[in-house]
């Protein structure tokens, strides 16, 4: 297999799509020529759209790892390093689209206006869910690896279902896809292989994102696969691609057109964003046990952040004023969050967990409502 | 078996559980759009007992679909079609071959409305052919109910003749919540008579299909004749024996259960599945917290023995039978 040197410190495929270079400047590799125009034809505002993104969620990240530190969090799963992948891909969308993340999506939830204390609340045990899922067209997030991969793939058949006959300028408008995030380690897991094989046999309108972090904690993507993952796409007939996951434009670019290609109803893609991860799997985790400083610091080069900043810079004379004030910003939203989440209350108690079982009702489910109120007014009393 | 669905569904007609079946499939479809049906060779060849013969010529392969071979992705692919709004009936071929799907129905489908925290429903009817007793090779004889209805977040429904597999097919499928309708597979081919003017009021009902005031036998899908044919035997012995048919397993009437059992103050479960943890512990645990003071003798169970399901060949002695479930009755009186 031939491999390409890439600024995130990676061998990257040869077919890996990528446009800017470790510190921002226009060095497309040879697969990314299609897309060259179209990566350097995004405006300023969706890359600094983009940056803002990723510098408050990683901000929000550190807030994080703190909080779950002090005890004021269960688990916290970094998205650190991950950033640009999610930030192309969430910016690629409309808002009627549907998202089914894993539980590491938090710039794609931001993007979708999701407030940060509802992603919080997931993790400080509060919620199984966090926020309401049909008000961001976004689904909670899902902890059994690649279960949401065939949901997406359900969804988008429905929408394939409901979208039959549609014009050409229709779908366009008003034609929704669901794009199934998932990582590299569960693309290994039974589930996403029958959700490729079913968007392909209903030709689903479902954009399969992978990225690729190269950890499944501490399992290594050699362990995972033999080859890139965009590649499977081709064994179940329909395109993939890979893309450096740490370039905002190059990932924005192909998701635009990923996601363009399964809105006019030409069935699924899979797009492999080659990232990596940062920080620890969660908080439980100790990456010191399985990979180098070595590896790490090698990565660390291609720090998505930099890169976009350094972009921002170059290309659209963005200055220090911007960054500055981004991270102001970013301080003030950690800051927020912070007051939020310390020592928060429930927002729900068990007693409303009774009445989310059944839509329609459970004779046991009330009869045990019943009795718990029951326990409650003699605890009380 | 033949399709019916050219007959107008009023009156009363002598039809199969399977035509039973087809017919509520046909209904359903004809009167919401958003009704679709997936499975394995439910399109052309009608499904491998026939049950949706027809149905794929009638109401096209995009509503009747014939689904790639797998399971979890039957399953999984329902939640999403249930999120877009459609409203999906999966097949899954036989029992045995449901637990590729397990996590997508217990980690998934089961949790999702609570997950959603009641702002989405998941209307997603799994219709499960079910029991042994028809000669076949492994994985195809099995009862997993007790996996099901163990699962809060799901409903179990099954039933035992014409009428309701007519009925409660219907209401599966026009219910908010996941269903897992178990369907007796062995009786697919027994005629009943079904009453097109007279809906079951409650499909989970637990129902009297015998009475009798020595001692109660609780059975449901398949077991249900075997219970019947057990009190019709239990005559010459000299008992007069009431049957009651489970529907609902989850949620089980034990109000009704137990109402019964104190008449007779005997109880006698039946079922395939393995007495250890099966279904009928859960019922004679309900006896106990309901019906304790009316209680002559401890509840007896009668079903499968705690090993994989056998071959077909030894599967007679494996299941539930008439002498087996009257030495049960007989050991009531003992005590």
């Amino acid at each position: 297999m031939s491999t390409i040197s890439s600024p995130t410190g990676h061998q990257l495929p040869e077919e890996a799509i990528g446009i800017l270079s470790a510190d921002g400047f226009i060095d497309p590799t040879d697969a990314a020529q299609a897309f060259v125009e179209d990566a350097t034809a995004i405006g300023h505002e969706r890359v600094a759209e983009m940056y803002r993104l990723m510098a408050h969620t990683r901000r929000i990240d550190q807030e994080g790892v703190n909080l779950q530190r002090q005890g004021q969090l269960v688990l916290w799963t970094p998205s650190i390093g991950q950033e640009a992948a999610q930030a192309g891909a969430v910016t690629a969308l409309e808002d009627r689209d549907w998202i089914f993340p894993t539980y590491r999506e938090h710039v794609m939830a931001r993007g979708r206006g999701i407030p940060n204390e509802n992603i919080f609340d997931f993790f400080r045990g509060a919620v199984h869910g966090g926020w309401d899922p049909n008000a961001y067209n976004m689904q909670p997030y899902t902890v059994v690896l690649g279960a949401q991969v065939l949901h997406a793939t359900g969804y988008a058949w429905g929408m394939a279902q409901q979208q039959r006959g549609w014009t050409d300028a229709r779908r366009r408008d008003e034609g929704r896809v669901a794009i199934a995030c998932f990582g590299d380690g569960a693309s290994t897991q039974g589930g996403v292989h029958e959700a490729m094989v079913f968007a392909a046999s209903f030709d689903a309108p479902v954009v399969f994102f992978v990225q690729n972090n190269y950890w499944a904690i501490s399992t290594p993507f050699e362990v995972q696969s033999k080859v890139p993952l965009f590649k499977r796409a081709q064994g179940y007939g329909f395109d993939g691609f890979a893309v450096d996951g740490n370039d905002p434009i190059a990932t924005a670019a192909v998701m635009d057109r990923a996601v363009e290609h399964a809105r006019r109803g030409k069935g699924p893609v899979l797009v492999e964003a080659h990232t990596y991860r940062m920080g620890a799997h969660t908080t439980a985790d100790d990456p010191t046990k399985y990979r180098t400083k070595e590896e790490e610091q090698a990565h660390a080069q291609g720090d998505p952040m930099v890169r976009t900043e350094a972009y921002l810079r170059r290309r659209f004379d963005y200055t220090d004023a911007f960054f500055n004030e981004v991270q102001v910003e970013a301080d003030e939203i950690a800051a927020t969050l912070r007051d939020k989440i310390v020592d928060a209350p429930d927002t729900v108690s068990l007693r409303d967990q009774f009445d989310l079982v059944y839509a329609e009702g459970h004779s046991l489910v009330e009869a045990q409502a019943a009795e718990f109120d029951r326990w409650m007014e003699g605890e009380d009393a | 078996m033949t399709a019916v669905f050219d007959d107008v569904s009023s009156g009363t007609k002598k039809l199969t559980i399977g035509q039973a079946v087809n017919r509520a499939l046909a209904d359903e479809l004809a009167a919401d759009e958003s009704v679709m049906l997936q499975g394995e060779d439910i399109g052309a060849l009608g499904g491998v007992y026939r049950v949706t013969e027809g149905l794929a010529a009638r109401f096209g392969s995009h509503r009747v679909v014939d689904s790639p071979l797998g399971e979890a992705g039957i399953v999984g692919t329902s939640i999403g079609l249930a999120q877009a709004g459609m409203r999906p009936v999966a097949e899954i071929q036989f029992d045995g071959f449901v637990y590729p799907a397990f996590d997508q129905i217990v980690s998934q489908l089961a949790k999702l409305h609570s997950r959603f925290r009641g702002t989405q429903q998941f209307p997603v009817t799994i219709r499960l052919p079910y029991g042994g007793g028809i000669g076949s090779v492994e994985h195809h004889s099995e009862s997993p109910e007790v996996y099901f209805a163990h699962t809060a977040g799901l409903k179990v429904v099954t039933y035992s003749n014409a009428h309701d597999a007519y009925w409660v097919t219907r209401a599966a499928i026009q219910s908010a919540d996941p269903i897992i309708l178990l369907e007796p597979k062995k009786h697919y081919f027994v005629r009943s008579d079904v009453d097109f003017d007279n809906p079951i009021t409650d499909p989970f009902a637990t129902v009297e299909v015998r009475p009798g005031k020595d001692a109660t036998l609780l059975a449901w899908g398949p077991q249900v004749a075997t219970a019947l044919a057990a009190a019709e035997a239990g005559v010459e012995d000299g008992y007069d024996l009431q049957v009651l048919d489970i529907r609902g397993m989850s949620p089980l009437d034990i109000n009704t259960i137990a109402n019964a059992v104190k008449t007779t103050g005997r109880a006698v479960v039946v079922h395939e599945a393995s007495t250890f943890a099966g279904f009928g512990a859960e019922i004679s645990a309900g006896l106990m917290e309901h019906a304790f003071l009316s209680l002559e003798a401890p509840v007896q169970r009668v079903g499968g023995y705690h090993m994989p399901y056998p071959p077909s060949r030894l599967e007679q002695d494996y299941l539930p039978s008439v002498d087996r479930i009257l030495d049960a009755v007989d050991t009531t009186f003992t005590y």
